[in-house]
């Protein structure tokens, strides 16, 4: 037997009468009327004046990132095009006879990176495959647009949407890394 | 004197009656526009919202301070609630039967404001001869309580002419409600006529300025009026005809448009009679304890009609928050209170009062 047979105990003549269901019913209400009413404290929130602050770590919208001296770490690689599962990040590379990098280290920088946000997934895997560090997925969530146009973001949107991203700097590091490569012997790890 | 004194005394009554039915009908329409809107707004905030706060027409934004204070209580809503009734598509099914599908609505709305026009909503505006009620019958509750069991045809006929199942359900219930419930409302208000002596809902009010408020003699009466109220309106807890959670919309499911729009407004209009009556059988009418006597200036006739209008929306204010306090009720449970409690409860109080009376008057 796993069902169990509450007992219910017959309803007193004062409960049947609804006066006590009236009244905490009265009191329930009136805390919450007080609360969002006179104290002015609702639990919603008043979405496009207000929004949420999303905590670390959320996958929102993917941008592209500066370095620390301003300039572009995508190097048009092409692996966040391959890897994109909706084919949402569409690359033109320079060529043969197009600008070259505007940093060190680098060869080359897209001559136009789109991402067409329709199709995003959010899903952040041209963030995990970029060697570059140069795509993050960041904290925007609510992306509008008047047009289909509209929603396919170019390079130079994508760029300023992104922002500088100084705090991982590869090169830095790959640069200490080699510099300690030189000093024998080699730190055990 | 001005010209209008210089008119034969019926075409007088003819021309006042007019502007007062005009007037009564258009503050009962802007009453039951922002008994929508203070419907909403107390909902929002019993269930820890907003409610609406963002209907601004261009000219909110000409308004200093008082345009954006306006706008966050939804002053503006009740408008563009209206527009939108009306320029929605008004669709009739191919199935339903179309006299009676258009005839509902009308039925449903139009009882709702004809009671009414026996309520005293003040006293005069300066000169005795015309008192503030439209028609000063004296069977006054005996018209309001056969005009009222018109309101069921509405429903009954909306749910039939429909012909679909959920209307029919709704339109069954209804009708077994109202039927249940107006005996009990019936009986409660038999003992306040009692204690009056009088039919007239103007002698009822100056008895009540005299002797203290019908509430005070007759509280058994009032509680058995209010929650018959209640169920007579279709509001919650005993909104089972409607009952959107287990009958779709019950009787208006397929109307649309105006025709929908006809049904909620007579909903609320039928609320706003139904706390008029109470305001005049318990709660004194226009009058305060202080202020008992007819006005005998224009200003002192206004500030009876504020009063009047004051209590009515602190009735109204109960309806909206009942709804928002109870679930509704089982549909037996809705019957046995009708027939096995209200009634036995309400004949007891008749008699209760006839006994008291009598040993008074001996």
């Amino acid at each position: 037997m796993s069902t169990k047979i509450v007992d219910r105990k017959p309803l007193s003549f004062f409960e049947n009468s609804y006066l006590p269901t009236l009244v905490s019913g009265l009191k329930v209400t009136w805390k919450h009327f007080k609360k969002s009413a006179i104290q002015g404290k609702p639990l919603t929130m008043e979405y496009p004046e207000q929004k949420w602050v999303v905590p670390q770590g959320y996958r929102g919208a993917p941008y592209l990132v500066k370095d620390q001296d301003n300039n572009t770490k995508c190097v048009s690689c092409q692996l966040c095009e391959f890897v994109c599962p909706p084919k949402a990040i569409r690359i033109t590379p320079p060529g043969p006879n197009g600008a070259p990098a505007d940093r060190k280290n680098a060869e080359k920088s897209p001559a136009e990176f789109e991402i067409n946000m329709l199709r995003c997934i959010f899903c952040g895997l041209c963030q995990e495959v970029c060697p570059e560090e140069a795509i993050f997925l960041q904290k925007d969530y609510s992306l509008t647009g008047e047009s289909r146009e509209e929603m396919v973001y170019g390079k130079a949107r994508l760029l300023q949407l992104g922002g500088i991203h100084g705090g991982i700097q590869k090169w830095k590091h790959k640069l200490e890394e080699a510099k300690e490569q030189e000093v024998f012997p080699v730190h055990a790890e | 004197m001005n010209v209008f004194d210089y008119l034969e005394p019926t075409t007088q009554f003819v021309i006042f009656s007019a502007v007062k039915i005009a007037l009564v009908f258009g503050v009962t329409m802007t009453f039951v526009a922002y008994a929508v809107l203070a419907e909403r707004k107390i909902s929002a905030w019993i269930q820890d919202r907003v409610g609406p706060n963002r209907t601004a027409p261009p000219i909110a934004k000409y308004l200093p301070v008082i345009g954006p204070i306006l706008v966050r209580l939804g002053m503006f809503q009740p408008m563009a609630d209206g527009l939108k009734f009306l320029l929605k598509e008004d669709f009739t099914p191919a199935y339903v039967r179309k006299i009676y599908f258009w005839l509902a609505p009308a039925i449903a709305v139009i009882p709702a404001f004809l009671t009414l026009a026996v309520i005293p909503f003040g006293s005069t505006l300066g000169n005795p001869e015309n008192k503030m009620v439209i028609a000063d019958l004296n069977v006054g509750i005996l018209y309001t309580f056969g005009v009222v069991s018109l309101g069921v045809y509405g429903i009954v006929l909306a749910g039939y002419a429909s012909n679909s199942k959920y209307p029919f359900l709704g339109g069954i219930r209804s009708s077994a409600q109202m039927i249940s419930y107006e005996i009990a409302m019936g009986m409660s208000v038999v003992a306040v006529f009692m204690v009056v002596g009088d039919l007239n809902l103007g002698a009822v009010i100056q008895y009540q300025a005299k002797y203290g408020w019908m509430v005070f003699h007759q509280p058994l009466a009032f509680v058995i009026f209010l929650i018959s109220a209640f169920a007579e309106t279709n509001r919650l807890p005993f909104d089972l005809p409607e009952s959107e959670s287990e009958l779709v919309g019950g009787y208006h499911t397929e109307y649309s448009s105006m025709k929908f729009a006809l049904f909620f407004l007579g909903e609320y209009a039928a609320m706003i009679s139904a706390s008029a009556m109470m305001v005049t059988l318990f709660f004194g009418g226009w009058t305060l304890p202080f202020i008992s006597e007819p006005a005998s200036s224009l200003l002192g006739g206004l500030l009876h009609i504020a009063i009047f209008i004051g209590k009515l929306s602190v009735l109204m204010v109960v309806f909206i928050w009942v709804r928002w306090m109870l679930p509704r009720f089982r549909y037996d449970q809705l019957m046995d209170l009708g027939w096995r409690r209200f009634i036995p409860l309400a004949l007891g109080n008749i008699l209760a009062t006839a006994i008291v009376l009598a040993f008074i008057s001996i």
